[in-house]
């Protein structure tokens, strides 16, 4: 396989300013400085509501990073990368979630992360599901404990029970996605199972939330 | 080596030899020889490589041709054979839209995809949909003009 490389002049001209500014972040595969704590590490909390809401606490550390927060926006503009950036291009969901009329979000973002062949960024996310959480679902600019009550209203999160919610966050595959973010990405806390597990002991132990 | 893929390029059949990874802009360009299309960034931050696949706009630098399959793509060469198409080659060279010249594929691929999506966009839905393609020449007040013109034609 080989380059256009008679236009490699120009492309380099072309991309020079954007990859100097969107440099890629070292991978964090597996990160081991992130674990998530085990559900039964909570075991030690005797008061139910006390122990529910630490667990929430804790699954907060996946909803709260960059993985999640950046296509939760409270506008309807995504941020990008660990540093939650403004999205480039410019993107607005528009009267969906799927990008403007004429600029989906899939014009950028395949069905799976793809690889680049150009310096600086070293894949482009994808997942067949790519879009931003309804508005209702925003969850940049909110507490943790704020985020909590969201997700326990059905009018704030798509309309589901608390049992759909543990199904959700285990087994959704853009959910997944933010333990298999491409390279140059890192990932989120622990892992989805970790995760998952963490959810629906919140929700067996009551879904209490942490207070503000 | 890589594998024999068959690539639907403005409704014709082309074999190319390509590992599934293969940037659908490098089979394009280098492989069906279809070099109309450009290579401006890489990353899919700069529009120059737009197609469209099944009618959407894609960034053909991003794209494996292992996502693309049986797919119908539409290059540059053969945009001006659709309505659309050929309402916005007009408008551009009405207008006289291109200055290098570079990065024009992109934008007519991308304008098409908008006219088809919205046949009447004002300014503030031309900006959103034509914010991922880059010009260095500063074209976009005429881009913008020639958006204008072809939705007009389109509606005459």
């Amino acid at each position: 396989m080989t380059k256009p490389s008679h236009l490699a002049l120009c492309a380099a001209v072309l991309v020079t300013a954007a990859s100097a500014t969107w440099s890629a972040t070292a991978p964090a595969p597996g990160d081991p400085a992130r674990p998530l704590r085990s559900v039964a590490s909570f075991g030690t909390i005797r008061d139910q509501a006390e122990r529910s809401a630490a667990i929430f606490a804790e699954a907060g550390k996946v909803i709260q990073s960059p993985r999640c927060l950046n296509c939760h926006p409270a506008t309807r503009t995504p941020t990008q990368g660990d540093a939650m950036r403004p999205h480039v291009p410019f993107m607005v969901s528009s009267d969906g979630n799927h990008g403007p009329k004429g600029l989906p979000c899939a014009t950028c973002h395949g069905a799976d992360n793809s690889r680049t062949f150009a310096a600086g960024i070293a894949s482009v996310p994808g997942n067949a599901h790519w879009q931003l959480a309804p508005i209702e679902m925003a969850w940049q600019g909110l507490t943790l404990p704020q985020i909590c009550e969201q997700l326990k209203d059905p009018k704030r999160n798509g309309s589901r029970s608390l049992a759909q919610i543990v199904t959700h966050m285990n087994t959704d595959h853009l959910v997944g996605w933010a333990w298999e973010p491409g390279e140059g990405r890192s990932k989120a806390p622990g892992t989805q199972a970790g995760f998952g597990a963490l959810i629906e002991a919140w929700v067996k132990t009551g879904a209490h939330c942490p207070r503000a | 080596m890589g594998n024999a893929v068959k690539l639907k390029v403005n409704g014709e059949i082309h074999d190319v030899d390509a590992e599934p990874d293969t940037p659908l802009l490098w089979a394009l360009r280098d492989l069906v020889g279809l070099t109309g299309t450009k290579f401006g960034c890489g990353v899919a931050l700069c529009g120059a490589c737009t197609v469209h696949v099944d009618g959407l706009p894609r960034r053909s630098c991003v794209t494996p041709i292992s996502a693309v399959g049986e797919a119908e793509v539409l290059t540059i060469e053969g945009v001006g054979k659709t309505p659309v198409g050929k309402a916005v080659q007009d408008a551009w060279l009405k207008v006289e839209v291109v200055q290098c010249g570079y990065c024009q594929a992109g934008q007519i691929m991308q304008a098409t995809a908008l006219l088809t999506a919205d046949p009447a966009p004002d300014d503030a839905a031309i900006d959103r949909a034509m914010t991922g393609n880059i010009c260095r020449c500063g074209t976009y007040p005429r881009i913008r003009a020639a958006i204008h013109a072809a939705a007009k034609q389109r509606v005459a």
